[in-house]
C-alpha cells in the first residue's frame, strides 16, 4: 500500500518537474493537470473520498481556465531563468529548506499512526466516536466542516466570495460614463 | 487562436450532446448535495460538479448559450442568496436564550438516522453552500474563459513617465 | 520516508516560483506547491489499514472510532481546495491584465509601477 503511494507520488515529483522546468506554456499547464489528477488518485488511496472529488473538480476547473488564459497570448514566449546569481540563490534556498525540513520530519511518528492514537485528547477522537450521537450525521467530514468547525466553513465562504468580487473588480471593461475624457487609462473608482 | 472559440461554440454534434448531458450532470450534482451527510460529498463537492455540469454547457454551445441559461447577473444573485442562507441559518441557533451562533437547532431521533430528513441544519447548510459555491466558480468561469484570447495591447505607455 | 516525498513536491514548486522569468509559470508553480501541502497535510492524518470516516448502518460507534482515519486534516483540505481555486483565480485575472498592459509575461520586463 504504502509502496503504490510512493511510487504516485514520484510520479506527481516528475510531473512538477516538467511544470517548472519546459519551456512550453501549454506543457506546463498540462502538467498541471497531471499532478492534480494524480493527486486525487492517492487521496482516494489514503481514504479521504470527499476530498478526491472536489479536487478532481476544481482541478477540471481551472485547466479550463489557465488554458484559456494562456492560448494566444504567448505571442513571445518569454521563458527562461533569471542570472547566474539568481540561480544560484535559489538553488541555496531550495536545498536549505530541504535539509531543514528532512530533520523535521525525521522525528515524526512513522506513516500510518497519526495523532489521534497517541493522543487521547485528540478532538478527533471525539469526532469519530460521537458524530453520529451527537449531530446524526454518518459522514464524519460533513459533521466535521458544518458542526464541529463550522466558523472555519463560514471563513472559507467569505475567502471565496472576495477573491470573485476581486476578480470581478480586476476585469472590469470600460467604464461605461468615461471619466474626464481620456478613455486610454483604466477606470478606477 | 483564429477567432474567439468562446462565442462560437463548437458545432451542432458536440452542442446537442452537452445539450442531453446538462440536466444529467445537474441531477447528480444536486444529489450529491443532498446526500452529503449521508455519503461522501455535502456544499463543496456538489457544488463543483454543479459548476463543472454549466461550464460543458458554455464550452459547447458558445458564450449566448450559457449566458442563456444562467446569466452573470443570475450567478451574482444565487451566490448571494447561498450566502444569505447560510448566514441566516447560522444566526437562528441565537435566538435561544442559551443558543450560540451556528448551533445545530433543529433535533433528530434516532429513528430518523441514515434517512435523507435527518442531521438537523447540516442539509440546509449543505443547500446553502452547494448554491454559494456553484454560481461562484461558473461566474469566475465566465470572466476569466471570456476575456478574449487574442491579445489586446493597450499602448504600452511603454519607458516614458 | 513519505513526507519527505511530499515535502519534495514543496520544493519543486518553491524552486519554480523563485526561477521562473514568467509570470505564468510562476503561477503554475504555486499551485504545484499548494498540491504538495495538500497532500502533506492528508498523509499526517492517515492511520494504517484504516477506512474513510463515514458510517454505514451496520458499524458500531466504537469499532468505528478505532478504524477509521483522521477527518479533521480532510475538512480542512477540503476547504483549503476550494479557496485555493479562488486564489488561482484572482492570479489569472492580474496575469491577464499585466499582459494588457505591459504586452509581454516577462517579469523582468515589467518595470514601471502605475500610480
Amino acid at each position: 500500500m504504502i509502496e503504490v503511494i510512493a511510487i504516485l507520488i514520484l510520479l506527481a515529483i516528475a510531473a512538477a518537474i516538467i511544470v517548472v522546468e519546459t519551456t512550453n506554456l501549454l506543457f506546463s499547464v498540462i502538467s498541471v493537470g497531471a499532478v492534480g489528477f494524480l493527486l486525487a488518485i492517492i487521496f482516494l488511496l489514503l481514504g479521504a473520498p470527499d476530498v478526491a472529488i472536489v479536487q478532481i473538480g476544481v482541478e477540471v476547473i481551472s485547466l479550463v481556465i489557465l488554458v484559456r488564459a494562456t492560448m494566444g497570448r504567448d505571442v513571445e514566449p518569454a521563458v527562461g531563468r533569471r542570472d547566474f546569481v539568481g540561480m544560484v540563490v535559489a538553488v541555496t534556498l531550495v536545498v536549505a529548506i530541504g535539509l531543514f525540513g528532512m530533520q523535521i520530519f525525521a522525528d515524526f511518528p512513522e506513516f500510518g499512526s497519526s495523532v489521534m492514537e497517541r493522543v487521547a485528547q485528540a478532538p478527533s477522537n471525539t469526532y469519530l466516536r460521537e458524530g453520529l450521537a451527537s449531530t446524526g450525521t454518518p459522514n464524519t467530514v460533513t459533521a466535521v466542516l458544518l458542526d464541529y468547525r463550522a466558523y472555519d466553513t463560514l471563513g472559507e465562504v467569505t475567502v471565496l466570495f472576495c477573491a470573485v468580487m476581486g476578480v470581478l473588480a480586476i476585469l472590469r471593461r470600460k467604464a461605461r460614463v468615461p471619466l474626464g475624457g481620456d478613455d486610454a487609462t483604466e477606470d478606477r473608482k | 487562436m483564429n477567432g474567439n472559440p468562446s462565442n462560437n461554440g463548437m458545432g451542432e454534434i458536440v452542442e446537442t450532446v452537452a445539450r442531453w448531458l446538462r440536466g444529467f450532470i445537474l441531477v447528480y450534482g444536486i444529489s450529491v448535495v443532498l446526500y452529503g451527510h449521508l455519503s461522501p460529498g455535502g456544499g463543496f463537492e456538489g457544488g463543483v460538479v454543479i459548476a463543472c455540469g454549466f461550464i460543458l454547457l458554455t464550452l459547447a454551445g458558445g458564450e449566448q448559450q450559457g449566458q442563456r441559461f444562467f446569466s452573470r447577473r443570475m450567478a451574482l444573485g444565487f451566490g448571494s442568496a447561498g450566502l444569505l442562507i447560510f448566514l441566516v441559518l447560522a444566526l437562528i441557533g441565537m435566538g435561544r436564550a442559551d443558543g450560540a451562533f451556528l448551533q445545530n437547532v433543529i433535533g433528530t431521533s434516532d429513528q430518523a438516522w441514515f434517512t435523507l430528513f435527518s442531521g438537523g441544519l447540516i442539509p440546509l447548510l449543505n443547500i446553502g453552500i452547494g448554491l454559494l459555491v456553484a454560481s461562484l466558480l461558473f461566474l469566475v468561469f465566465t470572466l476569466l474563459a471570456t476575456v478574449g484570447t487574442a491579445p489586446e495591447k493597450e499602448d504600452p505607455e511603454g519607458d516614458d513617465s | 520516508m513519505i513526507y519527505s516525498l511530499s515535502l519534495l513536491l514543496i520544493l519543486v514548486g518553491l524552486y519554480g516560483v523563485v526561477v521562473n522569468r514568467n509570470v505564468m509559470k510562476i503561477v503554475l508553480s504555486l499551485l504545484v506547491m499548494e498540491h504538495g501541502v495538500h497532500l502533506l497535510l492528508i498523509l499526517i492524518g492517515y492511520r494504517a489499514e484504516g477506512r474513510p470516516p463515514i458510517m454505514d448502518a451496520t458499524t458500531a460507534a466504537t469499532e468505528f472510532a478505532a478504524n477509521a482515519v483522521d477527518p479533521l486534516p480532510q475538512a480542512m483540505v477540503l476547504t483549503s481546495i476550494v479557496i485555493g481555486l479562488g486564489v488561482l483565480a484572482l492570479l489569472v485575472a492580474l496575469c491577464v491584465r499585466l499582459y494588457q498592459r505591459y504586452g509581454t509575461f516577462d517579469v523582468t520586463r515589467m518595470r514601471r509601477l502605475r500610480g
